[in-house]
This record gives structure tokens, sequence and C-alpha cells, in this order.
């Protein structure tokens, strides 16, 4: 079977490189070629040796942590839907509620960033990158269930033609596609993206779905219990509720070492502490809110573990990773308490640091570069010349 | 009485040992026999690309006459570095590559290894140099930065050689020391003698055993620890005495110092080579004891398993692709013969767990405890995806010791930002340095020909 399959692409090949019928689809047929089988290419010149790591399998793995957070969050559309209505219904009910919801959700976003993609790629003469694999699944997952899908379109060309190819594609990109995505909506179209009407699917008029952070920043206190916001049966984006379905995408990353230790760390060092801190000036009753009830409430967790990670918009040396990740902590909870204006503050600390993340890195490699420099000018006089 | 033997590891350790935390051993299937087989190889020959920014000028014709130290060609921008007849007999071809290239210089033994004859006085550091260049030793000192052979008449701060290489199947040089003891010994004085600053000895603390070189003389000796690159020369003198723009350091290898001291220790010239054939690509890795520069079918006659192998001359992480028709590179100590990787497609390679992949990720189990599940592995020249953006950051800084920002300076690269090369250190690497970058790479780029290519604009601007 394996061997056809190989046998009958081998054969439609010369169709898509240069002269054939299909050259214009070259890109296209190459990515699902390599998707298919491993590319049997060898090494040139340099290293005749190669790691068995490559960015498909890197990338997959990303994708493979967001499962538990995505299997979840779409139990919970169902769930909050039900909820909602006070039906009672069965769990596969509710599972297919949410998948009636969230599956066009994931169809747009995979399809309209792909067709950018490969087209980019096409035009470029490029492999197609495999960075949108992960973005595509990012984009559902920060989104409100009730999301008209030609807003998840529009706002995922957004994020790929602005966020991304304009800056010259997978790699170059300042700020984080998927958050790009997301902050587009927010302001573009606020009322589909925060209130209280957002967050549950077909939500009856009558019943107010606030996420916690939206009680809060509404001065009430009336949150759900630490327990429910860990487990995550609250209202909110359709992948960030439970912080033990991120956590379990968190174990997967840090266990395969393809996320930054020291960033989900420091963030959550930062937020920590700024919460503390608040703790201590108690000024209201948000700030005496538990500083852990922050990890809990919103994308605090799914924000630390999936978006601050990027390893392509976060700090690119393991210094500046520590200072990225404090800083989004700490602005995040910030954001949280002190600006009414915005109830969720880990969308907008993250995209200030993904434009930060190059000033922090040139300030710790330039501490590199004096040490060079200070060794150049002492070193003649101690030489033995 | 019984604890002596025990005390006197003791004493060695009582020197600083400089230890190597970044890097990476790859324990490759093959290792060479130490046991050492002479062949009588027809072919050997010089190869002007063996030398980085070379242009050679041709001395010999085909069909004439030569002898060990007859000048084949020289350098055209100092016609004082001469490239030397490894064995005698006569000049059978004279190859050249696109644009009358001049690519190698062939020259069939007569199996005499007759040598010209020379008359030297008591070496002085003038004199060093002068005989050096006249017989054509000298092409065997390079220098950094840009891994070119040693200007004459440069005065470079320090002078390093290594005692060890940890490159995957590296020949043991404890072995090859042994068979050479006092030429070693004599080299490393000449050298000495040579260079205005220190001679750096690098030996590694637990694996050097050899008595010539744990009580070599004349020389500053350290002793390193930790997995490759600990035994690159670059490594070293990143730790010892790291180079500054505008300064050099020179270096030499360990075979190339032998050479030299048996020269100045018996008057005649022999430029014999104990080279490593290794890989698993091999039915009987063994050590070969020949002369420079000889023919790889010679080495591994009636020794590849089959006809579908990768042959490298040098290292698998820095050689270079041959076939049986070409000659082993002149700086380089082994052959290594792996598997071609050319001829598997696997379905959707990317999610399984692959329990016999080599990789140093974690997605991969081998990546946990590379060792265990791969105390011998079996590599070929796959490159196992496609070349890629860089996404990943934070890798290569695990398998790179040097105080230098990797990924940055390979992106300075690519732009060719001058000051910012400099800035990051360009100076104290080669290409060899980041060779397990370039394997570790997620990306699969060709980080070691980025790097190459920067130097060589470097140099061709600081030559002018």
């Amino acid at each position: 079977m394996i061997k056809n399959l190989r046998r009958f692409i081998s054969k439609i090949k010369p169709n898509f490189t240069e002269g054939g019928k299909f050259a214009w689809l070259q890109s296209t047929f190459e990515a699902f070629e390599s998707f298919l089988f491993v590319p049997d290419e060898t090494t040139k010149r340099g290293c005749q040796i190669r790691d068995a790591i490559d960015l498909k399998r890197t990338m997959i793995f990303v994708v493979i942590a967001l499962m538990p957070a995505l299997l979840f969050g779409i139990w919970n559309i169902g769930y909050q839907h039900f909820k909602a209505t006070a039906e009672a219904v069965s769990f596969w009910q509710t599972f297919g509620f949410g998948l009636f919801k969230a599956l066009p959700i994931i169809v747009v976003s995979y399809v309209t960033g792909l067709a950018i993609e490969f087209a980019f790629a096409q035009i470029r003469h490029h492999q197609v990158n495999e960075g949108f694999l992960v973005t595509g699944m990012l984009i559902p997952l920060v989104l409100p269930p009730d999301i008209p899908l030609w807003m998840v379109a529009l706002a995922t060309a957004f994020a790929v033609l602005i966020g991304k190819e304009a800056f010259g594609g997978t790699g170059m990109n300042l700020v984080n596609p998927a958050l790009l995505a997301r902050a587009f909506l927010f302001f573009a179209y606020p009322s589909v993206m925060s209130g209280d009407k957002v967050w549950i699917a077909d939500q009856p008029d009558a019943f107010t779905g606030a996420t916690p952070l939206g009680i809060l920043a509404n001065g009430g206190t009336d949150i759900p219990d630490a327990w429910t916001m860990i487990w995550g049966g609250v209202p909110g984006s359709i992948g960030e509720t439970s912080v033990i379905a991120v956590a379990l995408g968190a174990t997967l990353l840090l266990f395969t070492g393809i996320a930054s230790w020291r960033i989900m760390l420091s963030v959550i060092l930062g937020g920590g502490l700024m919460g503390l801190l608040f703790n201590a000036i108690g000024a209201n009753e948000y700030m005496q809110l538990p500083f852990y009830y922050h990890y809990l409430m919103g994308g605090f967790a799914f924000g630390a573990v999936f978006m601050a990670t990027d390893p392509v918009t976060a700090a690119q040396t393991n210094t500046g990773k520590w200072i990225y990740g404090m800083l989004i902590g700490i602005l995040a909870v910030m954001l949280r308490v002190i600006n009414p204006a915005y109830p969720e503050g880990m969308m907008l600390s993250i995209l200030l640091l993904n434009c930060f993340a190059p000033l922090i890195d040139h300030c710790v490699i330039a501490r590199n570069i004096k040490m060079r420099q200070k060794r150049a000018i002492v070193k003649p006089k101690t030489s033995v010349q | 009485m019984a604890s002596f033997p025990l005390f006197l590891p003791q004493i060695q350790n009582m020197t600083r040992v400089i230890k190597i935390k970044q890097g990476l051993d790859i324990k490759l299937k093959g290792k060479a026999e130490r046991a050492t087989n002479s062949v009588e190889a027809q072919f050997f020959t010089l190869q002007p690309t063996d030398f980085v920014g070379l242009t050679p000028k041709l001395l010999v014709d085909e069909g004439d006459d030569v002898k060990v130290g007859t000048p084949l060609f020289c350098d055209k921008g100092d016609e004082r570095i001469r490239f030397v007849s490894p064995v005698s007999g006569t000049v059978s071809e004279v190859r050249r590559g696109p644009k009358r290239l001049l690519e190698a210089v062939v020259v069939k033994s007569d199996g005499k290894f007759e040598p010209l004859a020379y008359e030297f006085g008591a070496p002085t550091k003038e004199g060093i140099t002068q005989i050096l260049l006249e017989t054509g030793l000298w092409p065997m000192i390079r220098q950094r930065p840009f891994g070119t052979i040693a200007k004459p008449d440069d005065r470079p701060k320090a002078f390093f050689v290594s005692a060890f290489d940890s490159s995957p199947l590296a020949p043991d040089m404890d072995y090859l020391a042994e068979h050479f003891p006092d030429s070693l010994q004599k080299g490393l004085e000449i050298l000495n003698l040579l260079c205005d600053g220190k001679l750096h000895l690098c030996i590694h603390a637990e694996k050097t055993q050899s008595e010539v070189l744990l009580k070599a003389k004349n020389v500053t000796l350290h002793r390193f620890s930790g997995p490759h690159p600990s035994g690159n020369v670059g490594t070293q003198i990143n730790r010892i005495c790291p180079i500054n723009k505008g300064e050099t350091v020179w270096f030499c290898g360990l075979q190339e110092v032998i050479n030299i001291g048996h020269f100045f220790r018996t008057g005649s010239l022999d430029f014999s080579r104990i080279y490593a054939i290794a890989g698993s690509g091999l039915l009987h890795p063994q050590y070969i004891r020949t002369k420079l520069g000889a023919a790889i079918s010679a080495l591994v006659e009636n020794n590849l398993k089959d006809d579908h192998q990768r042959i490298v001359s040098g290292n698998v992480l820095t050689g270079k692709a041959v076939t049986e028709n070409d000659f082993v590179g002149f700086y380089h100590n082994m052959l290594c013969v792996i598997p071609e990787g050319d001829q598997r497609h696997e379905l959707i390679g990317w999610i399984w767990p692959g329990f016999k992949k080599f990789s140093v990720s974690r997605t991969f189990p081998s990546g946990f405890i590379p060792n265990v599940l791969h105390p011998d592995c079996e590599l070929d020249s796959n490159l196992h995806g496609e070349e890629r953006a860089y996404v990943m950051t934070g890798e290569f800084e695990k398998v790179f010791p040097f105080d230098i920002y990797p990924l940055q300076l390979i992106k300075a690269c690519l732009v060719g930002d001058i000051d910012l090369m400099e800035n990051l250190g360009i100076y104290e690497v080669e290409p060899e340095d980041f060779a397990l970058c370039e394997f570790i790479d997620t990306s699969k780029t060709d980080i070691q020909a980025i790097i190459r290519e920067a130097l060589e604009k470097l140099r061709k601007e600081a030559e002018g």
C-alpha cells in the first residue's frame, strides 16, 4: 500500500516541477509530499550526518500539546450552553454541540491561513513552512465560541498577511500571529469580543455569562470558586478556561523541551510577584484577591504556555527570556487590576513584550559585545609581545 | 605501597581541568580497531582546494620525476609557501576543474620514498621558518582567524596543538602519538622556538594516557574534559587565549607536529600518516599507515559493505564527501564511511516515536538518554527534513561552548553585516566550531557554509 502510494507520488511529481503542467502548484505539492513522506534528501556539504528532528515534528508536537485544551474547550462550549438554557443532556450531546460550534471556526482558520501561506510560498519559490500548523490551531482557541465565521477568516487573513508575510514570513514576524488575530477582532469588533454576551454559545438573553475577569472588572466579586476555574467550567475563549488542560499541554512541551521553561516560569513568577504586590497594597477588593487567582482566571495560563513561548516572537537569548517573561507576567496582572477598560491583560502584555523582545535581546547582546571590546583593549598590555 | 599507583592520578588532577559543559558526543558504530596495517597506495596527491583562500601556481608538468619534498605548486601570493610531493615517483596527472581551476596534482609513487637532501645548522627562530618553508612543511601550520595557512612574517600571540580529537569516530591521538614519540617531542620543541608566545598543548583530562603527551617538554599543558567539541582547537583557544580583532593564533595538528619533528630529528622528510578508517559502512574499521594524501581507493579496497556508501574525508561533522577516485584531505586524520540515506521514504515520519532515530530533541526517545538507547548508533547521510526558516531558539547554545551568541552571529553572517559580525566574535570561530549546531539544527541550514562565506568576505576585506 505504502509502496504504491509512494510510486504514485513519484509518478505525478514531474507535473509539479519546473516546466510541468502544474508548476504553479509546486510549493503546494511539495508541502503535501513532505507531509506524507519524510523527504529522501541527503546532506551535501558541511555536516554529513544530521539529527532526526525537523520543524514539522516540532510543530506537530505543539499541536498535540494543544489537544487537551481543544477537547476540553469543545466540551465546555456545550456545557456552558446547556447550563444557561438549563437543559439536562448527555455528555455526547454536550460535546456534539461544542463540536458543531468549534469545528467550523477551526476549518475556517486553517483554510484561510494555509491558502495565504501556500500562495506566498509559491510566489517566493519557497517551501511551505510549518508555522501555521500551530497558528491555525491557536486562533480558534483564543476566540469566543459565538464568533461569526467571516470574522475568523478576516482576522486570520489580517494576522497572516500583515503580521507575518509582510515581515518576510515564518521566522521573521514581530508579533505572535494568533494573538494579533485576536487583537484585531478585539479592537475592530469589540461587541463580539467583550462584554457578558459573547462567551456562551447561543446564550439566552436573560442569562448573564460574564467571565470571572469580566465580573471583577465591573467591580463585582462573585466569581466562581478556585476549583471550578482550575478544571475550567467557566465561560471564556474556547481553549483558555481549563488550567488542567493547559497544564497537560505544558507538561508535553516541557517534557519534549520544545517550549522554553525559562519563559513559562518567569511569566508565572512575574504574575505572582505583581499579584503579591497588589495584595500588599490592598486598596480595593480586586487587589485583595489572592495572587494565585490570576493564574486561574482568563488566558493567563494559556498565554504563558502557548503564546509567550512562541520562539520567533519571544526574546531569543536565555537571559532575555527571563526578563521578557517576568515583564509579561507583571504587565498582565497590572492591566487586569488597574486598567478598567480591558478586563484581560494577558493578550496585550504579550503583544507589547513581543514588540520589546528585540530590544531586550539587543541589551543582553550589547553586554556580550562590550565584554569582547574590553578584552581587546586590555589584552595587548599584558601579552608577551 | 599498594596505594601508590592510585596516588599518581591525583597529582595529575591537581592542575586545573577546563570543563566544557556545552557539547555533544555522538557515538557512531564502526570505531577503528587499534591495529595498524600498512597499505602501499600507488597514487598520492596534494589538492590546492584543501587550503582556505589559496591561489596555486603550478610548478611541475605531467610526467616529471619528483622526490619527497619536490615542490608541486606554490602560493601565488607568497611564493615562499610551497607544497611538496609526499612521495617520490612521477607526476601522473594534473587535475583541473571548471575554469581550469587546479584541483589536484597526482603523483604516482615508485615505492622508494626518496627524499631531497637538506642541510641545516642548529635551529633558530628565523632559521626554522626558513627551513619549514623550503621543505614544504610550512602549510601544516595554520592560523586563526580565517583558517588559512599561517603567514611566515606574522607574530602570533600563541601556538596551539590539540592532542585529542573528540569528534565522532575520531582517531585515538594517544595511539598515534605512541608510534612516533621522539618525533613528536622534537616537533613540539621546534614549534616552541618558532613562536614568541606560549606553545599550548591541550590534552584530555582522563582519556589522554600517553606518556609522550603527559610528560611533553617545552609546552604549557592544559587539561580539558567534557563532550565534543572539547577537542577542537577553536574551543581550546577560546578558553585559554581568545582571539581579538587584529590578533592571530597559530595551530597545528598532532600528525603534522610529528612530521615536522621527524625532519628536524633525522634531516630527511617523511610524510607518514596513520589514518583511522572508520564507520558503519565498513567491513573492518582500522588504522592504516601510509603517506599524506593517499588515494582513497587504496584505503577502502575490499572493505566497503556495498557500493551505496558515503565516503567522507575527515570526520562526519566537518569532513568532505568524496568518492573512491579522490584523495584524503591535507589536514584530515581519518576517513569515514557511512550509509547513504537517500533511499528511504517514511510514511508520515514526523509523528512516529522513532525508537531507532538519533536525536538530541526529546520529541524522540533517544533525546532523553542518547547513550543508553544508542550506545553505538548507525547514522546515514539523510537530512531528516528540509531547509526552513530559523524558528527555534536556545538550541545551539546547548552544543556551542563559546561566550558567543551563535544564532545572532549566524544571522549577522547571513545579512553580511561586518561590524556586527566583529562585535559578536566572528574572529574567534571557524566553521568547524559550528558543526554541532549544524547537526542539531531543526531548520536544516548549512551553518558551516554560512560561516565560511562570511569569514572569506572578511578576509578579502582585510587583505584588500
